[in-house]
């Protein structure tokens, strides 16, 4: 659904991004994962063209991205990016209702039926409760909730989140990563989303992007990018990966200096020279 | 669950709308010369019916060439910086920013001074005319200069809007300085605000500014709404920033020069009308802009009734009482309700 094609993008002089080309089909949930600096949050900007990238293009549904209106790219495409603060705090249903504008053209108010749509949006991410507070009263796990309301309100095919758990605690992260593999599995919406956290990308995206310097690295299942050797390579430090003991799905595990003259991480280390 | 409808809109308009119009009736029955209420009221109805006027010559003109058209006048402004004012906060994201930040204030003296220097003062459209142009050129340069790849930057635009100001209003001093003429010092008294000159004609001349200006920011109150959130979740919800942008700089910037055309700099109300209307009513645009135009009307036609009835016969400039109501109300207003967080 999501075709990328030889996409290279620089703010000025230096190539931030070269020759991406990767492909993504409607309702997989993908993970894009990479050192500081190496794109990820430049693709995702590149994905709904916030950025144009110099060379190279975006076709959404076989429909080059920049031919599409902002309100068409807005009504197919929603983001969630790192908290977007509002100068003045509106309140939770407003938020909400403001993912409705792509539908809204020149009118000013919304229709009962962008009230009905906004109401689902709340009842499926738990919020209805809280609809009336305002934004600044809510915890951060809350306030992710409101925005990802807001983007279902946009009734889009994709959703792109960019380091959605950043400042949550794991309770938090557990509970909206559920909320959005559901909207996935359930919903049959398109995720891509760019993290840090690679053992949370490894637990819950079909498939992983791995950027390195502006170029992708890797790209495939979580097994085949999520190696020792791989993860060494690109982070440039000693990591240790094993095997999730329930899903079985590969985990990285930090190693801090002089780890390594412990016993067991020795030996396999002995193993593997 | 309650969410804002064109009707509650409408509602709360009507609402403020009477306020205006006792604050209205009001301050025409007010002044340095006793005018009777009910005569006041006589001579106002039967000129609007078109019939013979009521009470003695003197009273009439006092009520019908002065005292209405200067209430007009002071409503218009009133309701023009407010919404000014209440759009440069969004689009600059900045709770600080006032219909004059943008140095059109500035702009438009240093074109009333031009205007005097080359002895265009004694016509009578000479004035509002010149300073309006200086405003528009002022805007002008400041867009010019706040532009990056040809992308307005709000705060590279606020950069070069306090730039320009300062330099034009070094520009303005030192003109004063140098100047032999005596009217360039009025320039002083018209920089804090003046309504003492009011005609019909000044009323004509910013009516149609002010009325495309607001309606024109109205259409895009929406919008607004999701720019105070940022550029980036803007474009995310499906706005054209870049036309919103242009579109809303280029009103509220017109709103202001019109503005100061006609009365000069009055502080305050493009800021602590749209704070105060927020307080109560919330952010939306939607029903900001409105409440702000009529709030502020109302607020600067009182603030100017008793700037010309406080020490009468002697008139105070509108910009002090402004301020010093102003000023203390929205301390008062910041303490008692919910904070402003972002002040």
């Amino acid at each position: 659904m999501i075709d990328v094609r030889s996409v290279s993008f620089r703010y000025r002089k230096d190539w931030v991004l070269q020759d991406l080309s990767f492909e993504v089909k409607r309702g997989e949930f993908i993970g894009v994962i990479g050192p500081n600096g190496s794109g990820k949050t430049t693709l995702l900007k590149i994905l709904y063209r916030l950025l144009s990238p110099q060379q190279g293009e975006v076709l959404y549904s076989r429909e080059p991205l920049k031919k599409m209106s902002r309100t068409e790219i807005a009504k197919k495409i929603a983001v969630v990016t790192q908290e977007a603060y509002s100068l003045f705090p509106f309140r939770v249903i407003e938020i909400v209702l403001m993912g409705r504008s792509p539908y809204l053209g020149h009118q000013l108010f919304e229709s009962e039926r962008d009230l009905t749509i906004a109401k689902k949006a709340m009842e499926w991410t738990e919020i209805l409760p809280i609809a009336e507070r305002s934004i600044d009263e809510l915890s951060g796990g809350e306030r992710k909730r409101v925005f990802i309301a807001k983007a279902l309100a946009q009734e889009p095919e994709v959703i792109l989140l960019d380091e959605p758990t950043t400042n949550l605690d794991i309770h938090h992260q557990i509970e909206f990563l559920d909320l959005i593999l559901g909207l996935n599995r359930e919903k049959g919406l398109t995720i891509l989303m760019a993290t840090h956290d690679i053992n949370m990308a490894s637990e819950f995206c079909d498939r992983l992007i791995l950027l390195r310097q502006g170029r992708i690295y890797k790209m495939g299942l979580p097994a085949k990018v999520i190696t020792k050797e791989t993860m060494e390579q690109v982070y440039g430090c000693d990591l240790w990966v094993d095997q999730h003991p329930f899903s079985g799905m590969p985990r990285v595990n930090l190693l801090k200096k002089g780890i390594r003259e412990d016993g067991t991480l020795e030996r396999d280390r002995k193993g593997e020279g | 669950m309650k969410i804002l409808t064109l009707k509650k809109v409408l509602f709360l308009s009507a609402v403020l709308g009477m306020v205006l119009g006792l604050v209205i009736l009001l301050s025409i029955t007010m002044g340095s010369v006793k005018v009777k209420f009910y005569s006041s009221m006589m001579i106002l109805l039967r000129s609007i019916l078109g019939m013979e006027g009521d009470g003695t010559e003197t009273e009439r003109a006092i009520i019908l060439s002065l005292r209405v058209p200067r209430v007009l006048l002071a409503g218009l402004v009133g309701a023009g910086l407010s919404v000014s004012g209440a759009t440069f906060q969004a689009l600059l994201r900045n709770p600080l920013a006032d219909p004059y930040i943008l140095g059109v204030s500035s702009g438009a003296a240093v074109g009333t001074i031009v205007a005097i220097w080359a002895g265009l003062g004694i016509l009578s459209f000479g004035l509002p005319l010149a300073s309006f142009l200086g405003a528009l050129l002022t805007i002008l340069i400041v867009f010019y200069f706040g532009r990056q790849n040809g992308k307005i930057h709000p705060n590279t635009l606020l950069l070069a809007g306090v730039i320009t100001s300062s330099f034009l209003s070094a520009l303005i001093m030192f003109f004063i300085s140098i100047s032999q003429k005596e009217e360039l010092h009025t320039i002083i008294f018209w920089l804090m605000g003046d309504f003492s000159f009011s005609d019909y004609r000044a009323v004509r001349i910013i009516f149609p500014y002010l009325l495309f200006g607001v309606f024109f920011l109205y259409l895009l109150a929406r919008q607004l709404n999701l720019i105070l959130s940022g550029e980036e979740y803007a474009l995310q919800s499906g706005v054209n920033v870049e036309r919103l942008r242009l579109l809303s700089y280029l009103c509220a910037s017109l709103i202001t020069a019109a503005s100061v055309s006609v009365c000069g700099l009055i502080g305050f109300v493009g800021l602590i009308v749209p704070h105060s209307v927020r307080l109560i009513f919330g952010p939306d645009h939607r029903l900001l802009l409105p409440a702000s135009a009529l709030v502020g009307a109302s607020f600067l036609i009182a603030s100017d009734t008793i700037a010309r009835t406080l020490l009468a016969p002697t008139e105070l400039p509108v910009g002090v009482i402004t301020a010093a109501f102003g000023g203390p109300f929205f301390i008062y207003l910041l303490k008692t309700r919910k904070v402003v967080k972002t002040l």
